[in-house]
């Protein structure tokens, strides 16, 4: 037992594995919240296989006295509810790994465990199901927590399936405690972080309500959408929502319906959003080349996951971004955000509806599962947002494709003004006729690309940390904002600079310079063929050479990350 | 005859003879006769010469993507109820294409009006067989005749239970447009499949062939049967006319039974989302 370090002062990375179903999900809920309102630092994030029961599914739960936002590789605590739930991490399991669990489901691994007696506890108040409530109980003890946010918690939680339900939670959770308090007293595993009470004042949700909450902020009015791992969430957030915010809610018979009723909904005035996956947005892309001739503003979440086809369903991967810079055929311009940290993804999103409102165009917003899934305790969140509506009140000679300089027709809606709305598929005349004039062919063709000059000078510009005068240059976008950064600041070079990016595309263009400084580049992705690099190409005229890549379904892990940069400028 | 409706667009794509005029007379006369206001209607329209039609008549219209009228028409509606929302196309739109939306705006019951031209034959692409091709035809691609079951948009809207299923043609103008004024003033989703000649593409099902095997239902007939409906719908020596089916238990609209219109009966972009609700919400979050 002493050789392994069992006393955690400044971090802790736990792993709770167990099989689909066995309330994984739960434990981590209660965990999280408790911790988060005992006044510590809380991040978490999960990874889970495509199916409802059995299985195995893992949440990370990471402590520390620091605001930390990202995973490490490296298992201070596993806690396995099964067998399998072992195997499942062994790859990541160290000499200093302590594996708390139940001997006796566990009894045929050859890994040394601490017993707590999860199972035959639970069962002893009455049903396997207080199982995690045990283990919450359990791991609280052993940050020497009490037990008082955890029952006001159960209570909550279980207040509707009654009154012995909630007693027998609290009974498990009290019995889970005493189970871990031993092993805290007797100094078998002892986490002694410090908390800080203000962290409990804290906001503390994932990326996916991120997103939600900034669709609420943007004005989302409308979304239509088919479910398809990870986009649901959002789709499952404003429907939860749609009553006390007023919005029209509709699960979609396919994504090619989706598309065309937020677009429907955005014709007559709403502000729509759709969300979807890969798969779906494939089915999307005609629906957004329509959007690109009529001119329609729309909004797409585009949740990531492993490709081709069906790929990893419930893992993450950032291989998306060129199928949403060139999906819908023709020519016509469009904006692409990638949210990077929770924090900033309200304003992102809030801000992709005023974008696609402005210049009448769709605006993807490209997360991912890790991104959805991850969530951590944040206080600055900017809220300081405007929903810029740009509908007019049409006149009665009101030519819905007008030709204006700036490329930009003003956007009436059918039944506001006396005016007749008209928009087509087929290339048009102003008042939004078909037409097969090929003089008008091509205005409406430079006044539709006209707006992407005026698109690229309103960028969200990319965040630069460290010192101006590097030699290397870090670049990443989307989800990988706060592992890099959190890799960064540990290897602490002051001869690397960091440039990240959260609207991908169109880039500023500003852009340039920063890369003609660097000696060296080193951009990391979660895909196979760095398809980012790809585009910074095309915009800069300067090849990265240096990728750091990564494709088996699951993000970076923090040290696994410092090693790889460290390979790459030469700080071995 | 001048109406109100009367296009601005002077370039009408059809073939001269083409039962698409008659059918563009009468949405004009019906829309007239029912008083109804250019600016409160929607023409929503998919892909192929029967789309065409919104652009020919002086209304707010959305020319969209083939096969995705019903969507784009459903969402009209659901963020301004108060607009008539026509959705027109041909068969090949609608049950082709656009087949699935077909299914599942019947199940929505949306509070719109459905027409599709049904010429029994795709026009634009030029002579290929559609959805609704009797069997046997040889087309410009079925070299050796149509061996496919026709679509039976009839049977299968009264048997998923629309709200409002009729079937007219479009060389009985008096009788088509009464049709059609039912269809707009009914509450719920209503379809009108309505035969039509196709004058270069289909010599079979001509203008004479429609006359001699269509019948229009008697007074009789009661169109609030569900199974006689679908029976009448499954004949096919001789077509029948005129209103097949109402149900009469659809009385509530998709749009109706939408939260957001609960309480506020007001068009999505007339209301302004309250951002400190929001704050309020994400308070919660902490």
């Amino acid at each position: 037992m002493n050789k392994k370090d069992n006393f955690f002062k400044e971090d802790v990375s736990i792993i709770l594995c167990g099989q689909a179903g066995q309330g994984i999900k739960t434990i981590e809920l209660i965990l999280v919240n408790v911790l988060k309102e005992s006044g510590y630092n809380v991040f978490s994030t999960k990874e889970y296989m495509s199916r409802i029961r059995g299985g195995s599914n893992s949440t990370i739960i990471r402590v520390s006295d620091k605001n930390i936002k990202s995973m490490k590789y490296k298992i201070d605590l596993l806690i396995p509810l099964d067998i399998n739930a072992i195997n499942h991490v062994a790859d990541r399991l160290s000499e200093n790994t302590i594996i708390l669990g139940d001997k006796n489901v566990l009894k045929s691994t050859k890994y040394e465990i601490i017993d707590i007696p999860l199972l035959k506890t639970a069962k002893e108040i009455g049903n396997k199901i207080y199982e995690n409530i045990v283990a919450c109980g359990a791991i609280l003890a052993l940050f020497n927590s009490n037990l008082i946010l955890l029952n006001e918690y159960i209570t909550h939680k279980f207040e509707k399936k009654g009154k012995d339900i909630v007693n027998n939670n609290i009974e498990a959770a009290k019995k889970g405690y005493e189970l871990g308090k031993k092993l805290y007293d007797a100094s078998l595993v002892r986490i002694d972080i410090k908390t800080n009470p203000e962290i409990k004042d804290e906001y503390f949700f994932n990326g996916n309500d991120a997103v939600g909450y900034g669709a609420l902020m943007g004005g989302c009015n409308f979304i239509s959408s088919y479910p398809m791992s990870p986009g649901t969430g959002v789709l499952t957030f404003l429907s939860e929502h749609s009553e006390e915010m007023g919005i029209a809610v509709e699960q979609a018979e396919d994504e090619i319906s989706a598309i065309n009723m937020g677009i429907g909904a955005w014709y007559a005035g709403a502000r729509a959003l759709v969300t979807t996956s890969g798969g779906g947005f494939a089915l999307m892309g005609e629906g957004i080349s329509l959007a690109g001739i009529i001119e329609s503003p729309i909004v797409i979440h585009l949740a990531q996951r492993p490709g081709p086809a069906t790929g990893l369903p419930t893992r993450t991967e950032q291989g998306d971004l060129e199928v949403a810079l060139y999906s819908g055929h023709g020519e016509f311009p469009r904006i692409i955000l990638a949210p990077s940290t929770i924090e900033s993804t309200i304003k992102t999103t809030a801000e992709a509806f005023n974008l696609a409102d402005k210049y009448q165009v769709p605006v993807i917003i490209l997360t991912d599962q890790y991104f959805l899934d991850t969530s951590y305790n944040t206080k600055n969140i900017d809220l300081d947002l405007k929903i810029d509506n740009q509908i007019i009140k049409t006149g009665k000679n009101y030519k819905r494709f007008a030709l204006k300089e700036n490329g930009i027709s003003p956007r009436g809606v059918p039944g506001f003004g006396e005016g007749l709305v008209r928009v087509d598929s087929d290339e048009h005349d102003e008042d939004g006729l078909l037409t097969e004039d090929l003089d008008i062919r091509v205005k409406m063709t430079d006044k539709r690309l006209k707006k992407l000059e005026l698109i690229k000078k309103d960028v969200i510009e990319p965040v630069f940390i460290g010192n101006k005068n590097y030699e290397t240059l870090v670049i990443g976008w989307g989800s990988t904002y706060n592992v890099i950064k959190d890799a960064l600041s540990e290897i602490n070079n002051k001869k690397i600079g960091y440039l990240h990016f959260t609207q991908v595309y169109p880039i500023s263009e500003k852009v340039k310079p920063y890369l003609e400084k660097a000696k060296n580049i080193i951009i990391i992705e979660n895909n196979a063929t760095s398809q980012f690099s790809k585009l910074l190409t095309i915009f800069t005229g300067i090849e990265i050479k240096n990728k750091i890549l990564k494709y088996n379904g699951i993000h970076f892990y923090l040290e696994k990350l410092i090693e790889e940069i460290n390979k790459l400028t030469g700080d071995n | 005859m001048n109406n109100k409706f009367d296009t601005i667009n002077q370039d009408i794509a059809w073939c001269p003879g083409c039962g698409n005029f008659s059918i563009l007379e009468i949405i004009k006369s019906a829309l007239s006769e029912l008083s109804l206001e250019q600016k409160e209607i929607v023409m929503v329209s998919g892909i192929g010469q029967a789309a065409k039609m919104p652009q020919y008549i002086n209304t707010n219209f959305f020319n969209g993507l083939h096969g995705r009228a019903l969507p784009v028409a459903t969402a009209i509606k659901a963020s301004n109820p108060k607009l008539t929302v026509i959705a027109e196309s041909g068969e090949g739109d609608m049950y082709g294409e656009g087949g699935n939306h077909f299914i599942h705006t019947i199940r929505r019951n949306v509070n719109i009006t459905n027409i599709v031209h049904n010429n029994m034959i795709y026009g634009l692409t030029k002579g290929q067989a559609s959805p609704t091709t009797q069997k046997g035809m040889k087309t410009t691609l079925q070299f050796f005749g149509v061996t496919n079951e026709p679509f039976n948009p009839m049977a299968v809207a009264i048997s998923l239970g629309a709200s409002f299923v009729a079937r007219a043609f479009s060389g009985d103008r008096d009788e088509t447009k009464e049709i059609i004024k039912k269809a707009i003033l009914h509450k719920g989703y209503s379809i009108i499949d309505i035969f039509q000649p196709c004058v270069s593409f289909n010599k079979i099902n001509n203008f004479k062939w429609f006359k001699e095997n269509t019948y229009y239902l008697d007074d009789k007939y009661d169109p609030y049967d569900q199974v006689g409906a679908f029976k009448k719908s499954l004949e096919t020596e001789k077509f029948p006319l005129g209103v097949l089916y109402m149900n009469k238990e659809r009385i509530t609209t998709f749009e109706e039974n939408l939260v957001v219109y609960k309480k506020n009966k007001s068009p999505l972009f007339e209301r302004k989302r309250d951002l400190e609700k929001v704050k309020t919400l994400l308070e919660k979050r902490k």
